[in-house]
């Protein structure tokens, strides 16, 4: 097994202000291929910060990146960016949907310019879409949609061009019980397909899809560990009816 | 159990394995199904206290079997069930007194506890996952009674993240 992401002893701080202020204190984190890593702690411990350095969405303060194998945190911008539309998918809590454009279109342009051919990228959209539950919403535009939709949405776009890593902050954030398994789904589908994922949530459902846990406190790494998997066929445990 | 058979009963007489049979319809695969000895030893003590009477029904080449019915009396008891207010869940957290009690003896730290069972709660929650997956989808009381635990579930995460913010 190879590490498809690494990070090694990454730091951020925050030197805006009066007082630096430390987001990320030391991370030494490795994510092997196929692997789903959930991160979870309170808010203000770093997660979100994380997860956009990784991406190169935020620059670090020091220590390093490695994305596939190749050492990406000392690229250039232009660099780190065109690699990234190769090789990160993202996904938000506030979705950042092109808005004079179809959701189709939305869905395909990422897989186009990381260099997919039209035909692929248009078979790719429309099984993602249909994963999603959006098949017949592939003509609107983005402001036609529900805040759910959109979210649904942007999770298609997110993996059209079948990234070595998804990155998700929040990504049920603004989604009902019904969305949220529509997102579910296609998350445990992808998954078991071998895609890769890093995702923060708050949510239970969705990270206990995850294989593993790291949990942040205070820009550090507190815990990392498996999430067991008993499969005991019953809910016993947990419901109590009396 | 008690109140839930006199329910059944009021709806209509039954035999024991028929209450079974009912409870496990109804409530689907999120209820621990219930035993069928338990089942007997409970009616036989509604009868005892006069909630419920049993008559013996002839069966051709079998045993005879007792089909149960609910008396005025049982009745009135299942009302009272029904009328008065339910407790809500109490927090009765072990592991709040093994959080608060442990550190103080040095046997463990507090972030290695919180970490410990947030990753139970998450297998939990995936075990939940599962039943739900499992669970036919137009079966809305399994369901309703899954995505109940899993809010519970929820909120007790939430809590211990509160308990990190402030203990840890």
């Amino acid at each position: 097994m190879s590490a498809v992401l690494k990070a090694v002893n990454l730091v951020r701080i925050y030197s805006g202000g009066a007082l630096p202020v430390p987001a990320v204190r030391g991370v030494d984190l490795e994510v092997e291929e196929g692997e789903f890593v959930a991160i979870m702690g309170p808010s203000g411990s770093g997660k979100s910060t994380l997860v956009h350095m990784l991406g190169g969405l935020d620059t670090r303060t020091s220590g390093e990146i490695w994305l596939d194998g190749k050492r990406v945190d000392t690229l250039s911008e232009s660099a780190w960016a065109m690699l990234r539309r190769e090789k990160v998918g993202f996904v938000f809590q506030f979705f950042n949907l092109v808005a004079n454009m179809t959701v189709a279109d939305n869905v395909e342009l990422p897989a186009l310019l990381a260099g997919i051919s039209p035909k692929e990228a248009r078979e790719r959209r429309e099984s993602l879409l249909a994963a999603l539950n959006l098949a017949d919403r592939a003509d609107a535009a983005p402001a036609q949609l529900s805040g759910g939709e959109q979210q649904r949405v942007a999770l298609a776009r997110a993996l059209a061009n079948k990234p070595s890593v998804l990155l998700a902050d929040e990504p049920t954030g603004n989604l009902d019980s019904r969305n949220t398994r529509d997102v579910l789904r296609l998350l445990g589908e992808v998954h078991k397909q071998g895609q890769t994922i890093v995702m923060v949530t708050h949510d239970a459902r969705v990270a206990s899809l995850a294989d593993r846990l790291v949990s942040l406190f205070d820009g550090q790494i507190v815990d990392d560990g498996r999430i067991a998997r008993r499969r005991t066929g019953t809910a016993g445990e947990v419901i109590d009816l009396r | 159990m008690r109140p839930h058979l006199l329910a059944l009963l009021a709806k209509e007489p039954a035999h024991g394995y028929e209450l079974k049979q009912a409870l496990e319809q109804t409530f689907g695969s999120a209820y621990p199904s219930p035993n069928i000895g338990q089942i007997y030893v409970t009616l036989g003590r509604l009868e005892k206290d006069g909630l419920v009477r049993a008559v013996d029904v002839e069966q051709s080449n079998r045993p005879n079997k007792k089909v149960y019915y609910l008396t005025a009396k049982g009745r009135e008891s299942l009302t009272a069930w029904v009328e008065e207010p339910t407790e809500g869940p109490r927090v009765r957290d072990e592991f709040f007194m093994k959080l608060v009690l442990a550190p103080l003896t040095g046997i463990a730290d507090r972030m290695a506890l919180i970490s410990r069972q947030r990753r139970h709660y998450l297998s939990l929650m995936a075990d939940l996952n599962d039943l739900l997956s499992r669970t036919d989808p137009r079966d809305r009381v399994a369901g309703l009674l899954i995505e109940g635990a899993m809010l519970h579930l929820q909120a007790d995460l939430d809590w211990l993240e509160r308990c990190q913010e402030d203990l840890a």
